[in-house]
């Protein structure tokens, strides 16, 4: 070989000559990256934020309390149901803050537009239960119709034109004189926990939506849970490696990516129509969701129980055990924390599932809590679907306030899923 | 209620038979000479197992199945005026036969006195069908329970494997549970195959694929002609694609350098806060972001697009100002750039898998080689992992057309064939929703069309994934 | 193409050739520490390594042999945590100076590592790398030219020169050790720092290897790790014995392995640890 000696200063100077440039493009570079991460993190607060700010007045409400004489000449003790209460409390607080009514009525009327209609509910159920309190007065207390409590909330401006708003300058008047003269109150709200969904905004709660949403994913966790670790357990530990347990395999991966709304389609024709399973029922939805999840607990198992090293299996099985007995009694549990972290995170990404349960009627108006697997009922993230819709902005709070509870629950879930892997984190 | 009555007594069964066979084995191991070959406890699950399984599959079969069969059987022995009527119709008559048979309150359909004659005999059978089967599958279960109990005390011997017997059970219920997702994907198939198949009995299939309007609302009635121009799928496709589009024009990009930049170049500290938060990110539910893009991205991007317009009218683009001006919150970039957001976390933590699995050495070839950090990323690390990225993107596609919360939300109704990111564009899953939120009418093309669409988008993104998860794993071979 | 055709531009004769070719060390290390965390590795480390000649490292595992080879080429720079103490002068220009830029040092100092790496690239681009990054030729004939030569540098060509632009990847493990190496010496560093280059090779590519090294060890200083008593002995001129995160002696092959001055590098040679 004719070989030379190579050109060290050469080398150097040629490297030298383009260093710069090169170093210009890695600090592009690594700032692209920068940005990357900026852009996401920055929407998740963005995210947050928004909805935190949307949503946070929805838990303070503002509640009249008021003084009603139950007056003998309005009330019929033998039919209390046929008396227009709202009409009478809303004429007593004009008196109170002495406007006088116009001849046809109007002032109340507008009055009683300021006054949720649990007030009345409240008053004809006191009645019914003793009518003997007809003549007599009563102290009642119940939240301002939604709208007026945007007022207070300063999310209904005065500044605003008369014919934007909803409410008259009139109206605000009215509330600034109830508010003056200490009858309104605000407070948490209770209200939009302790009830389930309304026609009325500020009578409408999450209750039944949360106990929707407890009973089908304890449906579902009771239902994929189990049948996806004994599946997963199979196909790791005992199936034979052929090309039926391949195919099961790549079966599963792909269902794992199949669309939610595929599901769904799958619940209403053959659990609703073919097997009659009630719809908008916890049951169904519960049934769709935990088909949804079996593939993601599967594979969450799989991995947990890949991670178990096999000197355990062995060490096992050189003791005697069999293979049963080994995977049930030495496996299986080693694998457990990592089994039920994945277990939860899928359980926390089906109670944020909306798309599916549309299709089996979850969408429908409920306004109970549910009491069973099969009765009618809502879920979280649906009633956010359906409050979105909604027309009066007092939803739109609401399906921000909504949002947040439902984040508060995956929150827990995957704090929990979080403290597990902690707690049992394992390195072999 | 009636076989879950049935369940617990055999269950209360099969515990006592456990017992016995368990105390008999024991016996047994005590007499014998040398020790008998299963502990007494496998000699008592064994029996135990035969004595519930086969019972319980009795009654949780007839259980589930029961109504059908049930139907199935009177259906057939309606009168000629019943079996005459519509589908529908005939429906509502079966399921009032069979609540007033049970005691239940019937629809307030009005019938004629001939047929209320009808429905209450075949409430009378149905009555009697009921009573027969009830007794059928509780005596079956009886003498299943029975039969087992009978097995399994008489193989209590010494010689007998009763754990082998236990664990041949529990076998075939692990294979039961795996062949579940079988199940799942043959149910998926089949329903889709069947109503869409149902659906393209009335709307030929080239119709429903290349035709170019969808309009199904002008097809409310079963017995409406369906005008074949309603049906055309092509503007819902491109809906889909346009916002994929959009989509993955966020997500790709940010993605894969939030990836990148995770893998190559952030500390461990950084990494530790930096990848928890993407997962939060991941972990929303799709509609709140849906809620997010309908309230607060696409009032905003509205108001922008409005204020540029208003800038521009009356000057040199004053068409295009005018066009500005007139952009409504539902438009296709709104829907598709809140989605590329959610499917950032989507594609970064693959891509971060599939980068961190390429070697190190050939990391640390290259930088020895005096190649800078993104001289690296660059030439060897993106070209190592180019079919694994492209396998990712592939299936963050497959995400964005499925998804459905954001596009119900904040896409919109019309059905329109355009690229244009300002229009207002609906998609496959839009009206999957559309059509069958609120009354279903199973007879209907228009709640038929449904099931078309969700065959398409399934088909299209079984194809994706398929792909991408083939891509994957190969890739995953090599570097093994 | 002949030997004669190809004469790229970087390769002519320089007085720098020369310079450092009269018995001064190229590399000189004094007071080397090495830190992984709060974990010390290398303790002290005084060695000169001589031009134009291959000088072995050897010790027993984890003694810190590598650890002072990527000290050379600041690889260690890549490690989180890793913290580097002393001074390593290479041409008397300590290789830690914050004003040297590592990309410049990496460029003079080429390694090859225990386990070939090849690019997934194809055999061309394998050894177009450096070249390419550094701008070292500026048109595709310039280019093939270093590519050809550096594979015949490497003993390569013969076996590869028609299929240039299949995989690297799908050589055998010799052939891609020798690629990788091809792959250094195609930008014509100063220095090769070689770790266990023939670890995971049978013995004929061992043998094959370490012919090339000979044959290098005209025109660079090589650095190489080894395991292998013969190799040291086979292709070195100069060993460095390390035990524990220290250099226990240094100095001539064939004093090392016949006169020890440590009964520890004594009982390492003779195979009694290790
Ligand atoms: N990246 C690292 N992080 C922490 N400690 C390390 C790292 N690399 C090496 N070490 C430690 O530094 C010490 C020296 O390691 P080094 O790799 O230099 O040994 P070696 O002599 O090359 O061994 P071998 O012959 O096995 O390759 C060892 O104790 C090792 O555990
Ligand atoms: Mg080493």
């Amino acid at each position: 070989m004719t070989e030379l000696r190579p050109a060290s200063d050469d080398l150097r100077a040629v490297v030298a000559r383009r260093l710069k440039a090169r170093n210009a493009a890695e600090r592009r570079f690594r700032l692209y990256g920068r940005i990357a991460i900026a852009v996401a993190l920055g929407f998740l607060v963005l995210l947050l934020g928004r909805i935190i700010q949307q949503g946070w007045s929805t838990f303070i409400d503002y509640r009249l309390t008021t003084q009603v004489y139950l007056d003998p000449a309005r009330i019929d003790a033998a039919d209390p149901a046929g008396a227009n209460y709202d009409l009478l409390i809303a004429e007593q607080l004009l008196k109170r803050i002495g406007v006088a009514d116009d001849e046809f009525g109007s002032r109340s009327d507008a009055m009683k537009d300021l006054l949720s209609g649990d007030l009345g509910f409240q008053v004809l159920d006191r009645v019914k239960a003793d009518p003997g309190l007809i003549g007599k007065s009563l102290t009642l207390s119940a939240p301002l119709k939604a709208d007026a409590g945007l007022y207070f909330k300063g999310q209904i401006q005065r500044s605003a034109p008369e014919e934007e708003r909803p409410l008259t300058d009139q109206q605000l008047d009215w509330l600034d004189r109830l508010n003056a003269d200490g009858l309104v109150k605000s407070g948490f709200n209770t209200t939009f926990l302790t009830r389930s969904d309304s026609t009325e905004p500020e009578q409408a709660g999450v209750l039944g939506a949360v106990v929707g949403s407890a009973l089908m994913l304890i449906l579902t966790a009771a239902l994929a849970i189990p049948i996806g670790v004994l599946a997963a357990t199979y196909l790791e530990e005992f199936a034979p490696k052929n090309r039926w347990t391949d195919l099961v395999e790549v079966n599963i991966n792909n269902l794992a990516a199949v669309p939610s709304i595929v599901y769904g389609l799958l619940g209403l024709a053959v659990f609703i129509n073919w097997m009659n399973v009630p719809r908008s029922s916890p049951l169904v939805g519960g049934l769709v969701l935990a088909l949804m999840s079996l593939p993601t607990v599967i594979i969450a198992t799989r991995s947990a129980l890949k991670a178990v090293p096999p000197s355990i299996r062995e060490a096992a099985l050189a003791l005697g055990a069999s293979r049963t007995q080994t995977v049930f009694h030495h496996v299986l549990p080693l694998a457990l924390p990592g089994v039920m972290t994945g277990a939860i995170l899928s359980l926390a990404h089906a109670l944020g599932e909306t798309a599916p349960l549309l299709m089996v009627g979850m969408v429908s108006f409920v306004p109970g809590v549910p009491d069973a697997l099969t009765s009618a009922s809502t879920v979280l993230p649906v009633q956010i679907f359906i409050w979105e819709n909604a027309s009066e902005r007092a939803f739109h709070e609401r399906t921000a306030a909504a949002i947040m509870v439902l984040l508060a629950f995956m929150i827990l879930m995957n704090l929990a899923a979080v403290l597990l892997r902690r707690r049992f984190e394992r390195r072999w | 209620m009636l076989t879950f009555i049935a369940l617990l007594v055999l269950v209360a069964f099969s515990g006592a038979v456990y017992a016995l066979a368990r105390r008999r084995a024991g016996a047994l191991a005590l007499a014998a000479a040398s020790p008998i070959n299963s502990r007494p406890v496998h000699h008592g699950a064994y029996a135990a197992v035969w004595t519930a399984v086969p019972a319980a599959l009795v009654l949780l079969f007839t259980g589930l199945l029961g109504d059908r069969v049930e139907e199935t059987l009177v259906s057939a022995r309606l009168p000629e005026a019943v079996r005459a009527m519509e589908a529908a119709e005939r429906q509502v008559f079966l399921d009032d036969a069979i609540s007033l048979a049970r005691g239940k309150a019937r629809s307030e359909t009005p019938y004629p006195a001939d047929l209320q004659v009808a429905l209450d005999q075949a409430a009378g059978e149905v009555r009697a069908l009921e009573s027969r089967m009830r007794a059928f599958s509780l005596a079956a279960a009886a003498v299943l329970a029975l039969a087992g109990a009978a097995w399994g005390l008489s193989r209590v011997r010494a010689p007998f494997r009763a754990r082998e017997g236990v664990e041949r059970w529990l076998q075939a219920l692990l294979l039961a549970c795996s062949v579940t997702a079988v199940f799942t994907t043959v149910g998926i198939v089949a329903s889709l195959v069947w109503e869409s198949w149902r659906f393209f009995q009335s709307v030929p299939p080239q119709a429903f694929l290349f035709g170019l309007e969808w309009d199904p609302q002008s097809a409310m009635y079963a017995d409406q002609v369906v005008s074949e121009g309603a049906f055309g799928a092509i503007p819902l496709f491109a809906g889909t694609f346009l916002i994929m589009l959009i989509a993955m024009l966020v997500a790709a990009p940010v993605g894969l350098f939030a990836a990148i930049y995770l893998s190559e170049y952030a500390s461990a500290r950084t990494r530790a806060i930096v990848k928890p938060l993407l997962e939060v990110l991941a972990g929303v539910p799709t509609v709140v972001y849906g809620f997010f893009a309908a309230l607060t991205v696409g009032p905003l991007f509205r108001a922008g697009f409005n204020a540029i317009g208003a800038q521009l009218v009356g000057g040199p683009l004053n068409e295009l100002g005018l066009y500005l001006g007139e952009v409504q919150n539902q438009m296709a970039l709104v829907a598709g750039a809140v989605m590329g957001v959610m499917l950032i976390p989507f594609v970064s933590s693959l891509s971060d898998d599939i980068i961190n699995a390429v070697p190190q050495s050939l990391r640390d070839g290259s930088l020895a080689m005096g190649a800078t950090r993104s001289e690296t990323v660059k030439k060897v690390v993106l070209p190592a992992a180019l079919p694994g990225v492209m396998a990712a993107m592939l299936l963050a596609v497959s995400r964005a057309v499925g998804e459905t919360m954001i596009v119900t939300m904040a896409a919109g109704l019309q059905a329109k064939t355009t690229l244009n990111p300002l229009e207002t564009v609906t998609t496959v899953t839009v009206q999957i929703v559309t059509l069958l939120t609120g009354d279903q009418e199973f007879d209907s093309p228009r709640t038929l069309s449904a099931f078309g669409l969700g065959l398409t988008l399934f088909a299209v993104t079984l194809m994706l994934n398929v792909v991408a998860l083939r891509i994957v794993q190969k890739y995953r071979e090599q570097y093994d | 193409m002949t030997d004669a055709q190809v004469s790229p531009p970087a390769l002519t004769p320089s007085a720098a050739a020369g310079a450092s070719s009269d018995g001064a060390p190229r590399i000189s290390a004094s007071g080397v520490r090495v830190f992984y965390g709060e974990k010390q590795a290398l303790f002290d480390i005084d060695l000169d390594v001589p031009d134009r000649a291959v000088t072995a490292l050897i010790g027993p595992s984890g003694c810190g042999k590598s650890t002072f080879l990527r000290c050379i080429n600041r690889m260690n720079d890549t490690i989180p945590g890793a913290r580097v103490e002393g001074r390593i002068l290479l041409d008397g220009e300590d290789v830690n100076d914050r004003s040297l830029d590592p990309v410049l040092l990496r460029a003079r100092v080429g390694m090859v590592f225990q386990k070939p790496n090849p690019f997934p690239k194809s055999i061309f681009e394998n050894v177009a790398y450096g070249p390419r990054i550094h701008g070292i030729a500026t048109s595709r004939p310039e280019l093939e030219g270093v590519v050809e030569q550096a594979l015949k540098r490497a003993g390569l060509w013969k076996e590869v020169s028609d299929r240039l632009d299949q995989p690297g990847t799908g050589l055998s493990g010799g052939q891609q050790q020798r690629l990788v190496i091809a792959r250094a010496i195609a930008i014509n560093p100063e220095v090769i720092l070689m770790d266990e280059p023939c670890s995971a090779l049978d013995p004929i590519a061992t043998a094959r290897i370490e012919e090339l090294i000979d044959e290098l060890r005209a025109q660079y200083c090589i650095v190489i790790v080894t395991h292998s008593m013969a190799q040291a002995a086979r292709v070195s001129q100069r060993t460095a014995f390390f035990h524990m995160g220290r250099l226990v002696e240094a100095g001539p092959t064939g004093d090392i392995f016949t006169r020890p001055g440590d009964s520890r590098t004594q009982d390492y040679i003779t195979g009694r640890f290790g």
